[in-house]
C-alpha cells in the first residue's frame, strides 16, 4: 500500500518570491505580536524547500501568508510574478491534521477544490482516482474517512492538494500529528512522489532529518520575530535513501549545522 | 459452545426491554382486580387497548388536530428559529444584543403564557400553535448556533485556500457540519412542541387531543384518558422517528468517524 507507482504528471513549479516581509498581528488591549520580520525568500521554480524552526517561530503565518489566507503587514510575495493578496489558484494546501470533510467519502474529499473551483467533477474524477492508486489508496475511493488510518487520511489529504496540479504545494507540518512508523512512511512516500510531480514545495516541519532529507534547501527560523538565520543548500544525490540516511556523512553534516544554529540560538539547550 | 453462548447473550440483550415491558402490563393487568381497585381509578391494560380500538375514530381525529398543531408550532420555530441562528452567527453586534435576551426568555416557563395566550389569540388554532412554537423555538435556535460554531477553524481555512467565498463556505462545509447538532435541537424541539399543543389545549380548546382528556375527566372515563395518553405518546414517538429518518437520509454522524 505504500508504493508509488506509475507516473505522476510533471507540472510546472511555480516561482516564488518573499520580499521583505513582516507580519504582525494586532490583539486589542494586549501587546501586538511580531510573528514575522522582514523575510526574504526567492525559491526557484520546481524546487523542494523546507523550513524549520521552533513553535511559535512564525513559520506557519509564513505559510498561512503565501496561501493568502491571512493579510500582509509589510513586503510583498509573488507567485510566478503576481502579488498575493488572496488565495492563489495555482496554490495547493496541506495542513498539520487531514482535514477531512468526514461526512464525504475519499474521492468527494479529493474533488473538493475542483467543485469549489465549479470545474467539472467528472473530467477531474480519473485524475483524482489515479492520484489516489499512486499514493497506494486505490480501492479507498468510496469509503468513508472514518474507515481509513490516519497516515491513509494525510495521504487522501496530499491527493487533495494535488488534484489541480499547483504549482506550488504548501505543506504545514503534514506529518505532524502522524506516529513514529507512519511518519517515516510518508517522508519516503512524498519523496517518490515529488520526485515524479517536481513542481515547487514549501515544506514546513519541526524535525530536522526530514527536512534534509526531503528538501533541495533547508531554511533555519530563529524564534519570534521569526526570521531566517541560515539558508542551507542540501547537495546530496537523489533518489535519497531514507535508510541509513542518519549514517550518511553529507547527511550527518547538515543535520548538525542546523542543529548548531538552534542551539545558538538558545532553542536547543544541553545540560 | 463459546458461540452458543454468544448467541444466547444476544439474544437476552435483544429482548430484555420486550421482556420488561410486557412484565410490566402483566403485573398491571393482574394487580388491579387483586387490589380490588375501581377500573375508574385504574383500569386495566386490556381496557385501555380496548378503548383504544372502540374509540380510534374519536382518538384519530383529535390526534389530527392536535399534530397539526404541532408540526405548524415546529415549523414555525423552524422558519423563525434558523435566520435567527444564522443571523446571531454572522452578525456579532446581533448576537450581543440577542443572545442575552433570548437567555432571559428562556427561563420564562412557556406554559405559564398559556392563559394569555388565548387572551390575546382567541380559542382556536393560535394559542396552541404559538406555545408549541414559544416552547421549540429556544433548543432549534441554540442548537443551530452551537452546530455553526463548533466547526473546526481548519475546515475554514482549508475551503478558502481554494479560494472557496463564504457561500460556498456555508454549503460544503459550515451546513454539513452543523447538522447533527440541528437535528439533536429538532428531536428535543418537536417533543417540546406536543408538550406545548397539550397544553394549549388544556386552557382553552373544542378540538384535539388534550381536549378530549378534559373531557374524558369530565365524565369520569378513566380508560378514555389513559387512552389519549397512550395516542399523545404515539404521536411524540412518530413525530421523532420522521425527523430521525430524516436525519439518516441527510446526515453524517461525528460519532461515526472516530
Amino acid at each position: 500500500m505504500n508504493a508509488i507507482s506509475s507516473d505522476l504528471r510533471t507540472q510546472a513549479g511555480a516561482a516564488v518570491k518573499i520580499n521583505n516581509v513582516s507580519k504582525t498581528y494586532e490583539t486589542r488591549g494586549k501587546d501586538d505580536v511580531h510573528a514575522l520580520d522582514k523575510v526574504d525568500i526567492d525559491i526557484a521554480p520546481g524546487s523542494f524547500v523546507a523550513v524549520v524552526g521552533p513553535s511559535g517561530c512564525g513559520k506557519s503565518t509564513l505559510l498561512s501568508l503565501m496561501a493568502g489566507l491571512i493579510p500582509l503587514s509589510t513586503g510583498e510575495i509573488l507567485i510566478d510574478g503576481q502579488a498575493i493578496r488572496k488565495p492563489h489558484p495555482k496554490v495547493g494546501v496541506v495542513f498539520q491534521t487531514d482535514l477531512m470533510l468526514y461526512w464525504r467519502n475519499v474521492i468527494d474529499n479529493v474533488l473538493l477544490p475542483v467543485e469549489i473551483k465549479h470545474q467539472d467533477r467528472a473530467r477531474y474524477k480519473e485524475t483524482a482516482a489515479a492520484l489516489l492508486e499512486q499514493v497506494g489508496l486505490k480501492g479507498f475511493e468510496n469509503k468513508m474517512p472514518s474507515e481509513l488510518s490516519g497516515g491513509m487520511r494525510q495521504r487522501v489529504a496530499i491527493c487533495r492538494a494535488l488534484i489541480q496540479e499547483p504549482g506550488l504545494l504548501l505543506m504545514d507540518e503534514p506529518f505532524g500529528a502522524l506516529d513514529a512508523l507512519t511518519r517515516e512512511q510518508m517522508i519516503m512516500d512524498l519523496q517518490a512522489m515529488w520526485g515524479r510531480v517536481r513542481n515547487t514545495v514549501l515544506f514546513i516541519t519541526h524535525g530536522i532529518d526530514e527536512a534534509v532529507f526531503l528538501a533541495d534547501r533547508v531554511l533555519v527560523m530563529s524564534p519570534r520575530p521569526g526570521r531566517i538565520d541560515l539558508d542551507l543548500t542540501i547537495d546530496l544525490p537523489r533518489p535519497r535513501q531514507w535508510t541509513g540516511i542518519h549514517e550518511n556523512k553529507g547527511f550527518q553534516h547538515y543535520v548538525r549545522q542546523i542543529r548548531e544554529t538552534f542551539e545558538a540560538k538558545g532553542v536547543l539547550v544541553e545540560h | 459452545m463459546a458461540k452458543r453462548s454468544a448467541w444466547r447473550e444476544s439474544l437476552v440483550e435483544t429482548l430484555a426491554a420486550p421482556v420488561m415491558a410486557i412484565a410490566i402490563i402483566v403485573i398491571w393487568q393482574v394487580s388491579v382486580p387483586l387490589l380490588g381497585l375501581s377500573e375508574f381509578v385504574l383500569p386495566t391494560p386490556s381496557l385501555i387497548a380496548k378503548r383504544l380500538v372502540t374509540d380510534f375514530h374519536l382518538l384519530a381525529t383529535n390526534s389530527v388536530y392536535t399534530a397539526f398543531e404541532v408540526v405548524a408550532g415546529f415549523g414555525l420555530g423552524v422558519f423563525i428559529g434558523i435566520p435567527l441562528a444564522l443571523a446571531i452567527f454572522y452578525w456579532r453586534p446581533f448576537e450581543r444584543a440577542m443572545y442575552p435576551m433570548l437567555v432571559a426568555l428562556q427561563t420564562i416557563p412557556k406554559i405559564a403564557l398559556a392563559p394569555l395566550l388565548v387572551l390575546y389569540l382567541g380559542y382556536g388554532w393560535g394559542p396552541k400553535i404559538a406555545l408549541a412554537f414559544l416552547i421549540s423555538f429556544f433548543p432549534i435556535v441554540i442548537s443551530t448556533v452551537v452546530g455553526l460554531q463548533s466547526l473546526d477553524k481548519g475546515l475554514v481555512n482549508l475551503v478558502r485556500s481554494m479560494g472557496s467565498n463564504e457561500w460556498q463556505t456555508f454549503f460544503k462545509i459550515r451546513l454539513p457540519a452543523a447538522l447533527p447538532s440541528v437535528f439533536g435541537g429538532f428531536k428535543v424541539a418537536i417533543s417540546l412542541a406536543v408538550i406545548g399543543a397539550i397544553i394549549g389545549e388544556y386552557v382553552a380548546a373544542e378540538k384535539g387531543l388534550g381536549y378530549l382528556q378534559l373531557q374524558a375527566n369530565a365524565r369520569f372515563d378513566t380508560a378514555l384518558n389513559f387512552a389519549t395518553v397512550v395516542v399523545i405518546s404515539v404521536l411524540g414517538v412518530a413525530l421523532y422517528f420522521i425527523l430521525s429518518l430524516i436525519e439518516s437520509r441527510f446526515v453524517f454522524q461525528r460519532e461515526l468517524a472516530k
